[in-house]
């Protein structure tokens, strides 16, 4: 049982390593495109059916809740791809740790300097690289949300303002509270995901099959609200970057 | 003396290190999710009394509630990061 916080290297392409939960993530994003180039090519009905029904209904549901939180239908639909990509890829790469064979079906190799079983299946979000990026990505889309929405000097003047000393200290606290906001971002996604798998491992090492099924439902429900609370998050904070104050 | 009881209990902890972060790491994850679990509670009461008086607003509540609810867990989820890096690493 080989329980390692750092993802374990597969192969080298170029000096660079690729690790099994990178592998993942490509799968995933591969698979959405299929999925999307699939559903472009049988044609878009003005009555839906099937798959487009599917999807057009998972689109209802965000579009409203995000309706919800931001009051204007431009101002969502500028929010939609964003939103709407962070729940997909998180959840996807959430789900990913109840496949069969996490954590268990590898090939014996290398890891930090002793040899280790390296499993083929590993969760994308398990990887604090991965939600490390994601939560940039979005942070960094609420900053240009705001400069684009309310203009470069407004925005500023949320974290540096001379008015008066208490906007100004509060001002300095947000300032650093962003960045917080990155960390807090990465690391309850990472700790979830992660907890998770180390529980399922350790319950399948201790009663094989049986006592897995209750760990398994909770993990399925974590990995559901963990990626509603990433995109619901990164929902409000662009909806709070984007009005004055 | 205080100087060579505090060096002759260093060497006997860096003896047993792989014991004193096991404790350690227990320790943290035991400490560091009291506070979460109390305010979990408190949350989730509130959200309770709220939608008692007031059941037309409960999905408004509920999502209010479940927000809240992650923003509290991320602080066990930091005291459960260190664990694991103090057990794991």
């Amino acid at each position: 049982m080989n329980i390692s916080l750092a993802p374990e290297v597969l192969f080298h392409i170029a000096g660079i390593g690729i690790t099994n939960t990178y592998l993942i993530a490509v799968v995933i994003v591969l698979l959405a495109l299929v999925f999307g180039l699939v559903l472009k090519a049988r044609g878009i009905q003005a009555v839906p059916t099937g798959m487009q029904n599917v999807t057009e209904s998972v689109f209802d549901v965000w579009l409203t809740t995000i309706d919800s939180v931001s009051g204007d239908r431009k101002l969502t639909l500028k929010f939609f791809p964003i939103v709407v990509t962070v729940f997909l890829f998180v959840l996807f790469s959430n789900l990913v740790e109840l496949i069969p064979g996490l954590g268990t079906i590898g090939v014996y190799g290398m890891h930090n300097g002793h040899v280790a079983l390296i499993p083929f299946l590993r969760s994308a979000s398990a990887d604090l690289n991965f939600t490390l990026a994601v939560a940039i990505i979005v942070m960094t889309s609420t900053w240009i949300v705001g400069i684009r929405e309310i203009g470069f000097k407004h925005h500023i003047s949320k974290f540096f303002t001379l008015k008066n000393p208490i906007a100004a200290f509060v001002g300095i606290l947000e300032f650093i509270g962003e960045f917080a906001k990155i960390v807090s971002f990465s690391f309850r996604l990472f700790g979830n995901i992660f907890a998770g798998e180390v529980l399922l491992l350790v319950i399948a090492f201790l009663v094989p099959v049986i006592a897995g099924i209750p760990f398994l439902f909770l993990e399925l429900f974590v990995g559901l609200v963990q990626a509603v609370v990433f995109s619901m998050l990164a929902l409000v904070f662009l909806k709070m970057a984007a009005v004055h104050h | 003396m205080a100087a060579e009881q505090v060096t002759e209990a260093t060497a006997v902890a860096l003896a047993n290190l792989e014991a004193v972060k096991t404790i350690m790491a227990g320790l943290t994850i035991m400490i560091g999710a009291f506070g979460p679990a109390l305010a979990i509670g408190k949350l989730a009461g509130k959200a309770m009394e709220a939608i008692g008086r007031n059941p037309e607003a409960a999905s408004k509540i509920q999502t209010a509630m479940i927000l809240a609810i992650a923003f509290a867990e991320a602080i066990a989820i930091y005291a459960l990061v260190v664990a694991l890096i103090l057990k794991f690493v």
